[in-house]
């Protein structure tokens, strides 16, 4: 990086006077102290300095996979606080969203990550994750007698994994969406034991992706690729949300159980639902106030 | 000059009692260095292929490292226990002993920081936490007021430690102007680091077992008791193998403190076992997994008894005057207090607190092969350093090796 | 009525609906950015009631429609009865007591349903005749919150008919295969 500084020096055939070295010694030895003491986080890094990174992302993930990939910088959209609400009434625990997610947001298939977990739960006790099974596999879903709760990040706005977060690695950007800087976790995991959802999953070994699957299409401080040891989770699809689309796991439900949209547009799905519909959060006495919501439509 | 000449002589003769021991003593280094290499050898592969080749999943993403960083910070913490009397109080027997307990708590803070470092998935990243290079998220995480505290009780005891040691090599008496304050601030500190340990755990709303208010005093209880527990063994060991003197009294008075300890230590777990049990709320569950298992799920449930069972043990031969004062019960003692904190804090903090996990799944977590040998990696590098130091600093304190005389210490000091 | 053009759209709508339902990773092949993001007031999320909806064409079994090139040149029976010479796969389980095919297909012109007023209205405006009796479906519906949505979030949503996903004769959902379940977490080497 230091060197990239000092080295527009063309004169190679010419002997190179004291006078020049000491100026590409200098301007070397600043470019260094700039490159060093500037801000290394993404949450900090001047636009300029940002966009270099991602290019450097980019120019990394092509070298691995073999391919164009786009890591876009798309920013929050002011006036808009992203929410989500589940019909709790109507999933009938396919696992479309969970694999969906899996495809849109480049988890990794061998040692597997799922973002989204999917629990099979019996009506005559409610919502109790002591009862809960995440690994139901019957021949057909619904099964008699049972309703299903997905859950993944609450995106909270009182959220403990980033407070607890050591060098600050994980923040709650503008938009409500909590994200990761995964070059800069250090994978101490105090964040997955401060979530009470359990939404924050950990690289234990090398990501696989398979290079066809990769969805070139990427934010970065969502779906690009992760390095093994580094913690990662849901980002309500940063990458789609940020361009006015929905969430991949919105669009595949077969049965319209998942809602999306703006908490702070008075005319969005997620307001009307709050408005009219019985709307309940995961562990409400946490006072973690997720933006994700649970409702009963009927 | 003189200061120079004086360091040269003491690294030259330092290095000369370092390689100076009977067999004991190099069969003692040898099985350190070997477990050392195979701690080494394990650490590699797990760099290599990550964390996975652990038993720890996203469903208990900490286990044994991070409980022995716990139990260890108790062990540094332990320090002050001794210090209180030995300068606060001018209480010679324990005086002499308290610089031992020092360097235990040097060394015990170094395997804090070597668990927590195998322990993070990127270690090439650790100087993230370290500003002005990287960020440390300070005041909001506790994890960052960990790295302080235990970075400053680290310099704290080292500059006490190597203050006293050099004046006595210098053949002078320490300056009480910058010993008594710095020991009078380690006292805060070792009660801060255990402290902000605990916090660690107990900020954390996610996991009913381990948000109780009375995880900090229980942390501090049986710190109290590990530690000295600990030191207890090593005196003896010294004065058996040196020509250390030790008064009987200071040890009879060290181990009634422990049994003050450990009843507080027992009487807050009970505090805590009763209201779990009692009141019988959705929580009780991470307790009953500790205690009586969860359905088919009963691994840690002989490990827990066991511990219940030692740390009464502990207490009833050290609250009795005649048990304390009998060599052989007195160790027993010690052995027991040290086992039973180590399985209460090694697995009955970290597994239950994540056992059944936020979403009530139950992953029956026990550390893999690796986790161990790194973990007696770290143990035998820590005791290394504290056999190291100790072969330098016995024979400093009973005026054997001084400036003087550097580089012919009078009369070899062995001890394993 | 119904023009050529409109259908047209209609069409089109549906191709993009399809591929939405895709799993794809790729760009939505349609997705003008007409509502500018920084006025979070969406124009689709609160259609005012009378106004049409954008919607696939309804999901007919090839070459049944229009019904009426087989219904023109039969005599109407209005009598409750077993169907036995056509339509014999339909098999009704929608309030069958209550029910029968002309209280919601018109017996005069058959390319057409209505309602319980008499008003005839087209397939593609079935939803106003689901709404008789499901009403608040159709509001939630109107609204976005019933039913799958495609598209953006703050512009362009896509719709589905109630019977892109209910067969109106058999409305309930059928259960269907779960993808897999996910691995249970296990020890090194296990």
């Amino acid at each position: 990086m230091a060197t990239n500084d000092g080295s527009p020096v063309p004169a190679r055939t010419r002997p190179v006077t004291r006078r020049q070295f000491a100026t590409c010694a200098a301007a070397a030895a600043a470019g260094f102290v700039l490159t060093a003491c500037g801000p290394k986080r993404l949450y900090e890094m001047p636009r300029a300095r940002l966009t270099q990174a991602i290019r450097d992302m980019e120019a990394r993930y092509a070298a691995q996979y073999g391919t164009t990939v786009s890591v876009s910088d798309a920013p929050p959209i002011a006036g808009v606080e992203f929410a989500y609400a589940l019909d709790i009434s109507r999933c009938i625990g396919c696992r479309r969203c969970v694999y969906a997610c899996v495809d849109e947001n480049n988890q990794s298939r061998d040692s597997q990550v799922h973002w989204i977990r999917v629990f099979s739960m019996e009506k005559g006790k409610g919502v109790d994750f002591t009862e809960a099974d995440p690994y139901y596999a019957p021949a057909e879903v619904p099964e008699e007698g049972h309703f299903y709760v997905p859950v993944a990040c609450q995106q909270c706005k009182n959220a403990p994994c980033t407070k607890v977060c050591p060098t600050g690695a994980t923040w709650t950007e503008p938009d409500g969406i909590v994200v990761i800087d995964y070059d800069w976790c250090i994978g101490c995991r105090y964040c997955m034991a401060a979530c009470p959802y359990g939404a924050r999953h950990f690289n234990w070994s090398e990501p696989t992706i398979p290079k066809a699957a990769l969805n070139t299409n990427t934010h970065y401080l969502g779906n690009r690729p992760r390095p093994k040891g580094v913690v990662e989770k849901c980002t309500f699809c940063i990458q789609r949300t940020r361009n006015g689309r929905y969430p991949a796991c919105v669009e595949v439900c077969p049965v319209g159980a998942r809602k999306f949209g703006n908490l702070l547009d008075p005319a969005s799905e997620i307001r009307y639902i709050i408005e009219h519909k019985r709307v309940m959060v995961l562990k409400e006495d946490l006072n973690t106030l997720p933006k994700f919501f649970y409702f009963y439509a009927t | 000059m003189n200061f120079l000449r004086l360091f040269a002589r003491f690294v030259r003769g330092s290095v000369f009692l370092v390689l100076r021991g009977n067999s004991a003593y190099w069969a003692w280094i040898a099985v350190l260095l070997a477990l050392i290499a195979s701690g080494g050898i394990a650490y590699a592969r797990q760099v290599t292929e990550g964390l996975g080749i652990t038993a720890m999943r996203d469903q208990v993403s900490w286990g044994f490292y991070i409980g022995n960083f716990t139990f260890l910070v108790g062990v540094a913490a332990a320090a002050v226990v001794l210090v209180i009397p030995a300068y606060v109080y001018e209480w010679k027997p324990i005086r002499e002993i308290v610089i031992y307990g020092e360097l235990l708590a040097v060394s015990a803070i170094i395997m804090c920081l070597l668990f927590v470092l195998v322990d993070i998935g990127r270690p090439d990243r650790f100087w993230h936490l370290l500003p002005p290079a990287g960020h440390l998220n300070f005041p909001y995480s506790i994890l960052a007021w960990d790295v302080l505290v235990l970075n400053i009780y680290f310099v704290i005891n080292f500059v006490v430690v190597t203050h006293i040691l050099y004046r006595a090599f210098s053949g002078q008496h320490y300056n009480p102007r910058i010993v008594v304050p710095m020991v009078l601030l380690s006292i805060p500190m070792a009660v801060g680091i255990h402290t902000v340990t605990a916090f660690l755990f107990n900020g954390l709303a996610a996991r009913p077992y381990w948000n109780s208010s009375i995880l900090a005093p229980q942390f501090l209880a049986s710190a109290f008791c590990s530690g000295p527990a600990i030191l207890l063994i090593v005196v003896q060991l010294l004065r058996r193998f040196s020509r250390f003197e030790i008064q009987d009294a200071a040890i009879s008075k060290i181990a009634e403190l422990m049994a003050y300890a450990m009843f507080l230590n027992l009487f807050l777990h009970g505090a805590e076992a009763f209201k779990e049990f009692y009141s019988n709320t959705e929580h009780v569950l991470y307790t009953r997994y500790w205690f009586l298992g969860l359905g088919d799920h009963r691994t840690l449930v002989p490990y827990a008894w066991t511990a219940v069972g030692l740390n009464v043990l502990a207490f009833v031969l050290f609250i009795v005057p005649g048990a304390r004062r009998n060599w052989i019960s007195l160790n027993i003692g010690c052995v027991a207090t040290y086992a039973g904190c180590y399985i209460d804090k090694g697995m009955g903090l970290i597994i239950p607190g994540l056992t059944p996990d936020a979403l009530g799944e139950i992953y029956v977590y026990y550390p893999t092969m690796t986790e161990l040998r790194v973990a007696a990696g770290i143990f035998a590098l820590g005791f290394l350093l504290f056999t190291l130091m100790l072969k330098v600093a016995v024979p400093i304190t009973l005026g054997e090796f001084h400036g003087g005389t550097a580089g012919q210490p009078g009369g070899a000091s062995q001890h394993a | 009525m119904k023009p050529a053009i409109l259908l047209g759209a209609a069409m089109l709508a549906c191709a993009a609906a399809v591929a939405a339902v895709e799993q794809r990773p790729g760009p939505q092949p349609s997705a003008p950015q007409t509502s500018s993001p920084q006025t979070p007031a969406s124009q689709a999320s609160a259609p005012a009631a009378e106004e049409r909806l954008e919607v696939p064409p309804p999901p007919f079994t090839d070459g049944i429609f229009p019904c009426s090139a087989c219904h023109k040149d039969l005599k109407v029976n209005r009598a409750r009865r077993e169907l036995v010479e056509m339509h014999t796969e339909i098999e009704l389980k929608h309030d069958a007591e209550h029910r029968w095919c002309l209280d919601c297909h018109d017996a005069n012109d058959r390319d057409h349903l209505h309602l319980a007023s008499g008003e005839l209205v087209s397939f593609d405006e079935s939803y106003r005749l689901c709404g008789q009796c499901h009403g608040e479906k159709l509001r939630d519906w109107r609204a976005g919150v019933h039913g799958r949505r495609t598209g953006d979030w703050n512009g362009h949503k896509r719709y589905l008919l109630c019977a892109n996903c209910h067969n109106p004769h058999q409305p309930r959902f059928k259960a269907i295969e779960p993808k897999p379940a996910p691995q249970r977490p296990a020890r090194p080497g296990k």
